[in-house]
Formats: C-alpha cells, structure tokens, sequence
C-alpha cells in the first residue's frame, strides 16, 4: 500500500551574504499536505523558478531539514532518522528522478553498475545472480530489459531510454513514493507522453505514488489526480486537479493558466500566406 | 552567380521582394576519422526551404533531428567534423556565394549582426559576465553604427524601452538580471541593428511559462515593428503554434512536412506530424495519449528510403526502399510521405 506522505506546517529559509550582510531568504513557507492517503496518486507541484517547488522536494527526499514543521512517512519523522541503516531503509521508500537524464548518470561508468549497486543498497540483493534479477525486473516495467542496459554507457543511449533506465533504477527498491523533479522537462515532445504515461502505470500498476513537479500545465493536467500551486515558497492554490486547472481561483494560477501556450491559440499570421484550401 | 558581391554598404537590398534565405538540397555531414575508421553522420540530408521577408518560421523536431546543425550551417558556424556536403545556403544580402562560410571574412563581418544576428538558449553564454550590458552592446553593435558615442548610447536606450527594459540595465552586469531579463537583453542585442534576418535556437527553452510569454510577445512585436525574417527553433510545438507563421518538421536530417502553421497543426498530413500534433497534452481533454513506439534512428547509419518507416504506422513496402519526395500536397504545404502522396495519387 502507498505510504501516506505528510507534510506539516513545513517552511525552510536559506541564509544569505557574508557574516556582516546576512539576510534570510525563505524559500518554502507554512506548506501543509498529505501524499496518499487515498491510495496512489500522482501529486503535483507546479510553480516557477524559485517558487520553493524543488526545496520542498529535498526536504521529503531528506537531503534539506525543515528550519520549522514535520515531514513524516508512514508515520516516522524524517528529522528523528539517524544512522545509515535508519536512512538507508527511509531512502528505499523514497526515491527520486531528476530532470535532466544525461547528468544523472556518471558518464564514465556503465549504466548497469549505478543499477547494480542500487540493488545491492537497497534492495537486499546479495549476489549479482540476485542484482541482475532485480535490476531486470524493474527495467522490464519500464519496458527496456537487462540484455538492452547491461554493458552500455550513457552516452549509448537516448535520453528518452536514459529518463526510462532512471525511472527503472528508482523502482528497484520498491519504493512507496516517487519524487520527480522536472522528469520531462528536457524530453522532446514524441517521447513526453511516453514517460508520463509510465507514471500512470507505475500509480496504477505498481501502487506508487509519485510527487511530480512541473512547470508545465498541460502535463500536470493530464497526469495529475491532486496539485498545489506555488508562488515564492506559499501554496497559493491547491486542490483536485482537474478543477483547480479548468477554473483556477488565486490571480498567480490564472496567470499561470493564461501563459500555456495551447496549439488552440495559434498565431495570426503576419504575412498574406497563400490560400490553404486545396 | 554573376552579382558582385561588393554592394556597399547600407543600400538596401533589391531583391526585397525574393527570399531572404533559400536553401537547396542542403547536406551537411560530421565527419571524423580516427584509426583509419571513417565515420559519417548525416545530420541534415537534404533540405529545402525559403524564408521570406517579414515571418518567423519555425523549425521544429526532436533533438538528434538535426535541427541544431542545420541552423550551425546556415549561419555559418561550419568546422570540422561538421562538413558541407552539397547544396547551397543563399541570403538575399549575401549574392554570390552558397553558403556562409565560403564567403570571405571581411563579408562575414560586414553582414554579421548588421544582417544576420543570433539569438541563443544560454542568455548566459552570450553576455559576457565580466562586462557590463553595455559595454557588451558596444563590443556588439557598435561598429555597425557608426561606433561608440552619444548617438549611439542614445539609440541603444531608445530600442531597450521598445523591449520594455530600463536604460539601467546597461550599468548591470549580467548576472544582476533574472534570467527573462537577460533574455530580454540579448533579444535587444540582437535586434538593435535591425538586421534582415535573425535565427533563435530554443532562446525561451530554459524559462519559465510566465517570462516565457512575455519574451516571446517581444520577440513578436519586435519582428513586426522591423519587418525581419526569423528563424525560430525549438521543440515546443505550443510555442510554435504560438509564434511561427511557417513551420518545417524535421525528422531524423530531413524536412517531413512544411506549411503554413495553422495548416499544420489543423491538418496535418505526414504521419510523425499527426502524432506530433495529437500527443499534445492539452487541459479540459482527458483522452489518453499515445507515445511513438521505437526511437529516433542513429544519423551515423539511418534506415533506408523514409527515415520514418520503422515507426510509421502507414509503413509500406516503397518506404522501405525509396525515399519519399517533397510534394506540395496544397498551396504552401509540402509533406515528404509515400502514403500521403500515394493516397492522393488513387
């Protein structure tokens, strides 16, 4: 079953400038909501460049403590894990895809050795006969095997096969929660829908419930069943997807609404083109 | 080409009413040797097209479609490994020579920003972060107008307040701006001598939906208010349909489809533009969306006859073997697919 994430009255505030000029930045501020309580879902956060969006994802992914509020999973406060084996177990429950393929993998080792060692870490497996076998299983859910992976450097692949192979190692722990930071942001257009529809099948399939955040309204649209909307570090809207998208409520989201540029709102054309009827 | 290649400056062109750029059959190559192992990757494998004067077209495609060396070798940047093949590159400002870089360097000079100018993805790159924006307006432009001094500081004030910027960003160094802002900048920078014909390679890619809009209205209004050609590359089909009077759709090194913008995207004709189109997340529809099955073939060695077979849905057996033709299909609107023509054809 999904893990219910909570979020608690979470801010974090960044301190600024030298030792004479400190200031204090905040970067996400008073954010509450719950991941999962109703079974898997895909939970959005839209916002733009500096709205907090990816403070907050390090913070459920425990690379950043909250400065205030509780972030706990499956009822464990992420501020009480200490020692490796506590956090090992805490990050094979949560795991992450970052946006850009090609930087997430070390280009100088081959793609099946970050597998490898993830199944070793946090998976349990114990012999390669048991690495190999986790790690072709969880590429068989993304739709790549073993055989395609094994051997290969990242320069080898494609992106959109490198953002699967990162999708892959993220289920080989069978992880309770995804957290997707940008995942598609640098995938062309034909291979968009193939990793957003791999995220449907992981929610409908596997019972992950993924985190995703976005820029992106057309996307989250599709895929999203719950989001929250940020502006610099504040939810200023949050709700059911596809409401909060068809009739968004706060000033920022209608802007933000407004700025997606829909195929529905084609460009008038500046020079006389010829006539187009055949 | 018998026209001297010495007009002086500052006459406007007189093939106005021509394009501004016309490529033919253009194929630019990578080639590399190492070991006595030749490689080739045919990254633009013959493309035609025209720019005419006064619209933004727009090039679209996946990356490895060879949308970045097409645009490298029509403005010129070609250097080994990147070779040009065959066909020809023409600029209405530049008769007598076949592409760019064959064209001497005092030639280069003289049309280079005054022009043909750039606008890039990384603001970042193109500003140089220890000067500040205005001394990278003189290094720039200045000597396309008549060199640096009052007049010139005054026309560069007046073109940034048509950009909506404050004359105090000259005084800022680059990384004081937001990133829209120094968008912004280098839109100013690359307009400000009002040049005939101006390439954007993915220049609102790494900004947000917000800035976005708002770059891109400039860059519009900007466009209208010179009358210049702009070639716009992206992969953003929404900016497309948001920005570009014409549109090509670049697959695996060659054109699949060419038309009008709307046209394209009401009716699209070749198979990889229609799922292009349809795999367009869009809010208020719930329909699910297909992905293409496979992957973009390797340029080192692509499938033969249309590159696209492998994938397409409408495969037939002469896709396999013959490369499929540009045919204009309707006025404007050209598609390069056996299936598209052959059904007409019946």
């Amino acid at each position: 079953m999904s893990a219910p994430l909570t979020v608690d009255n979470v801010s974090k505030t960044f301190a600024r400038g030298g030792l004479l000029s400190r200031r204090r930045v905040a970067a996400v501020s008073d954010v509450s909501f719950t991941v999962g309580a109703n079974g898997p879902e895909i939970f959005t956060i839209i916002g733009e460049s500096g709205s907090g969006k990816t403070t907050l994802a390090r913070m459920i992914l425990g690379l950043h403590r909250p400065s205030a509020g509780r972030i706990t999973l499956d009822g464990t406060d992420l501020a009480t894990i200490r020692g490796s084996a506590a956090r090992h177990a805490f990050m094979a429950k949560v795991q992450p895809i970052f946006q850009n393929p090609f930087e997430a993998f070390n280009p100088l080792k081959r793609l099946d050795h970050y597998l490898f060692l993830t199944a070793r870490r946090f998976a349990g497996a114990s012999s390669t006969a048991e690495e190999e076998r986790l790690t072709d299983a969880a590429l068989r859910q993304v739709g790549l095997s073993l055989a395609e992976a094994k051997g290969r450097f990242p320069h080898e692949l494609s992106g959109g096969q490198l953002q699967r192979i990162a999708i892959a190692r993220a289920l080989i722990s069978r992880p309770k929660l995804i957290v997707a930071d940008e995942p598609v942001s640098m995938v062309d257009a034909s291979l968009r829908m193939a990793i957003v529809n791999q995220f449907k099948a992981l929610r409908d399939e596997l019972g992950i419930s993924i985190i995703y955040i976005t820029h992106d309204l057309a996307t989250a649209y599709y895929i999203s069943d719950r989001l929250i909307i940020m502006q610099k570090g504040h939810v200023v809207e949050a709700g059911d997807a596809r409401t909060v998208l068809a009739a968004p409520q706060h000033p920022y989201s209608r802007q933000l609404r407004e700025a997606v540029l829909l195929p529905e709102t084609l460009a008038v054309p500046s020079t006389p083109t010829l006539s187009s009827t055949p | 080409m018998s026209a001297s290649p010495t007009r002086p400056e500052g006459v406007p062109s007189t093939e106005r009413a021509g394009p501004v750029l016309q490529v033919r059959d253009l194929q630019a190559h990578f080639r590399t040797r190492y070991f006595g192992v030749n490689r080739e990757v045919k990254a633009v494998d013959g493309v035609t097209f025209d720019i005419r004067r006064d619209e933004t077209y727009g090039l679209a495609g996946e990356s490895s479609s060879g949308k970045t060396t097409l645009i490298k070798t029509v403005a010129g940047l070609v250097k080994p490994p990147l070779e040009m093949v065959g066909g020809s590159v023409r600029f209405s400002f530049l008769p007598g020579y076949d592409a760019l870089h064959r064209a001497p360097p005092q030639e280069v000079a003289r049309i280079r920003w005054r022009h043909l100018s750039y606008i890039m993805q990384g603001s970042m790159n193109v500003l140089n972060p220890l000067r500040k924006v205005g001394g990278t307006f003189k290094d720039f432009a200045a000597r396309h107008m008549g060199g640096p001094g009052p007049v010139f500081q005054e026309k560069v004030v007046e073109h940034l307040g048509r950009l909506r910027l404050d004359p105090s960003v000259l005084q800022a160094y680059p990384h004081e701006l937001s990133g829209g802002m120094r968008q912004r900048v280098t839109i100013a920078l690359a307009t400000i001598c009002r040049p005939e014909f101006i390439i954007a390679d993915e220049p609102t890619t790494a900004l947000d939906v917000l800035v976005q809009k708002d770059v891109l209205g400039m860059l519009r209004s900007v466009q209208r208010e010179m009358r210049s050609s702009v070639l716009f590359v992206t992969h953003d089909m929404g900016v497309h349909a948001h920005l570009t009077d014409r549109l090509g759709i670049m697959y695996a090194g060659r054109l699949a489809e060419e038309g009008p913008t709307r046209t394209l995207f009401e009716r699209p004709l070749h198979p990889y533009t229609r799922h292009l189109i349809a795999s367009l997340p869009r809010i208020g529809d719930d329909t699910p969306r297909k992905a293409l099955e496979g992957s973009p073939p390797s340029l080192a060695d692509p499938p033969p006859g249309c590159r696209f077979h492998p994938r397409c849905p409408l495969a037939m057996d002469v896709c396999r073997t013959a490369v499929p033709k540009m045919v204009e299909e309707e006025p404007g609107h050209r598609v390069a697919c056996h299936a598209v023509s052959g059904e007409r054809a019946l």
